[in-house]
């Protein structure tokens, strides 16, 4: 008989938390970078960019493996309320974490900069220059960064209400593979 | 009630776990917040810088919030190789290259007379074959009054206008010079040289000090200006009764012909310092002539291909690099938030029932 993995994959664990990481460099990076007027604004723009493309990248991956091996089934003792919102969350996280690099890639060649990665490697423009489209989607990463801070945030304190005091199996199972 | 056991650890302090969370969420959600900067609001931030040009000057919607009066202009850079041993950059490679320019008077208000500062501005972006870009903004004085952000501020503090008369308070101008010693060669630099007649005939420097990478990864430490073809003339008795005559000067003279510039490259001697915005390097040292700036169109910022451009000196193609100075950093970070709020701007005036700006002229133009 199968049963339901009460795990997730190495591969998806490995993607979460590498994620997690780089999520939230991403979120310290972009807060500094616009109102810092010190050299690490320089170092963190140069930085914001590329982290940002391997985001997208890993994000892509991620949706890929979701979709084929799915995610361990929330406990029965998770009220029904709470698993659609749990539903609801995770879907709002990859949809943030998919757009953010899209709205910032089609933000900077709206403002008609070159979208550069490292030395003169930079990506060809996903949208052609315009400053009214620039004004939109820049107000839009930055409230879309907020709201992706929030269920980050929000993320992290359900996990670990389940982790440390529920003990149910749902922060383990992002936690640690098969161990009996 | 679970009876304490020390080998349940479910029954361990339920309350320390949740406080356990609350901190953690805490910390991270207190660390977003000064990050951000909003637990320090009296720290020096690109906001500080441009929220002080705002209260100095007023809010002009969708222009820029400094040099905010200028015109556009077109050409094309037409490189000698002289650089290319240099600076791998494509720009330098023989051949040409095509430019969007803007010149400008400094200031946050974009109806100011010409008359009212003895500096112009002179802006490019080179667009390389590649995609790649290389943005400069230079002034037509070889050095810059400060040396720092924190410096920059406390001048731009100083030359608030007092609500009493319009204008900056004489006495606090003098106090923070006699504090800035460093002003002084940037003030002596300004009286010893009458503004210019036209956009045409001066000379603008790229204040800052940069780096060429050549092939090899060999940096040499640089400074550059565009050494104008026309010879220097100064404001005349008349054109000094104009509150516009250099945009109208300059659209005369290119009905003419094109205006030619040489782009010509300092290099430093070992020790000369790049980091001090407020230092001219010694005249001696080697000059490389890149090649020649011909700019043939001029168009008013409302809608020519300026308008759009921030000229952010850190955008830079491989092969040029930010030297340590840390004005680039701050001129990056203030221009940007600029950028931000004019297109902000003009987006929502652009909007079919937005508010209208201060004036309607000000309200079309960009």
């Amino acid at each position: 008989m199968n049963r339901p993995p009460l795990h997730f994959s190495p591969v998806q664990r490995w993607l979460h938390w590498s994620m997690a990481i780089a999520l939230l460099a991403m979120l310290f990076i972009g807060v500094i970078m616009v109102s810092t007027l010190t050299q690490a604004h320089t170092t963190l723009i140069a930085l914001h960019r590329p982290l940002g493309i391997v985001i997208l990248a890993l994000v892509l991956i991620r949706i890929i493996v979701r979709i084929g091996r799915g995610s361990p089934p929330l406990p029965d003792s998770v009220p029904p309320m709470q698993q659609t919102i749990a539903k609801a969350s995770h879907l709002l996280l990859y949809a943030l974490m998919l757009a953010m690099p899209l709205i910032g890639w089609a933000m900077v060649s709206a403002g008609g900069y070159p979208v550069t990665l490292f030395g003169a490697y930079h990506l060809p423009p996903l949208v052609s220059a315009d400053a009214r489209l620039f004004a939109v989607l820049r107000a839009m990463h930055t409230w879309l960064a907020f709201a992706l801070f929030a269920l980050v945030i929000g993320h992290l304190a359900a996990a670990l209400m389940h982790g440390l005091i529920k003990r149910d199996g749902v922060f383990s199972s992002m936690a640690r593979g098969h161990r009996r | 009630m679970t009876e304490p056991s020390s080998s349940d650890p479910r029954a361990i302090c339920v309350p320390c776990r949740a406080a356990a969370i609350v901190a953690v969420v805490g910390l991270l959600a207190g660390g977003f917040a000064y990050a951000a900067g909003w637990l320090t609001p009296q720290r020096l931030s690109a906001h500080t810088v441009i929220d002080t040009f705002e209260s100095n000057g007023g809010i002009h919607q969708g222009f820029r919030r400094n040099h905010a009066k200028g015109l556009c202009v077109d050409g094309y850079f037409e490189s000698n190789g002289g650089a290319s041993s240099r600076s791998k950059a494509l720009v330098f490679a023989p051949g040409r290259t095509p430019v969007t320019g803007r010149f400008a008077i400094p200031g946050p208000n974009p109806t100011a007379s010409d008359n009212s500062v003895p500096i112009r501005s002179m802006a490019l972006m080179f667009t390389l074959a590649d995609g790649q870009q290389w943005r400069t903004g230079m002034n037509t004085t070889p050095l810059f009054a400060v040396r720092t952000p924190d410096e920059f501020y406390a001048q731009l503090d100083a030359s608030r206008p007092d609500p009493a008369t319009g204008k900056p308070d004489p006495a606090k101008l003098q106090a923070f010079f006699a504090a800035h010693p460093d002003t002084q060669p940037f003030r002596d630099w300004v009286t010893g040289h009458p503004p210019s007649s036209s956009y045409a005939n001066a000379a603008y420097y790229g204040i800052n000090a940069f780096y060429f990478v050549d092939a090899n990864g060999q940096r040499t430490a640089v400074r550059w200006s565009m050494q104008p073809e026309l010879p220097f003339e100064t404001v005349t008795d008349k054109e000094k009764g104009g509150a516009n005559y250099l945009a109208g000067e300059l659209y005369e003279r290119l009905k003419q012909g094109p205006v030619r510039w040489h782009l010509v490259v300092s290099v430093a001697d070992p020790g000369d310092p790049t980091d001090d915005a407020t230092r001219q390097w010694p005249a001696s040292r080697k000059q490389i002539d890149a090649g020649t700036l011909v700019l043939t169109r001029a168009a008013s910022q409302d809608d020519g291909a300026c308008r759009d451009v921030n000229f952010d000196p850190t955008i830079l193609p491989a092969g040029i690099e930010p030297s340590g100075d840390p004005l680039l950093a701050a001129r990056s970070a203030a221009y940007a938030l600029s950028y931000k709020r004019r297109t902000r701007e003009e987006a929502l005036n652009g909007a079919p029932d937005a508010p209208q700006a201060n004036t309607t002229q000000e309200a079309r133009s960009r």
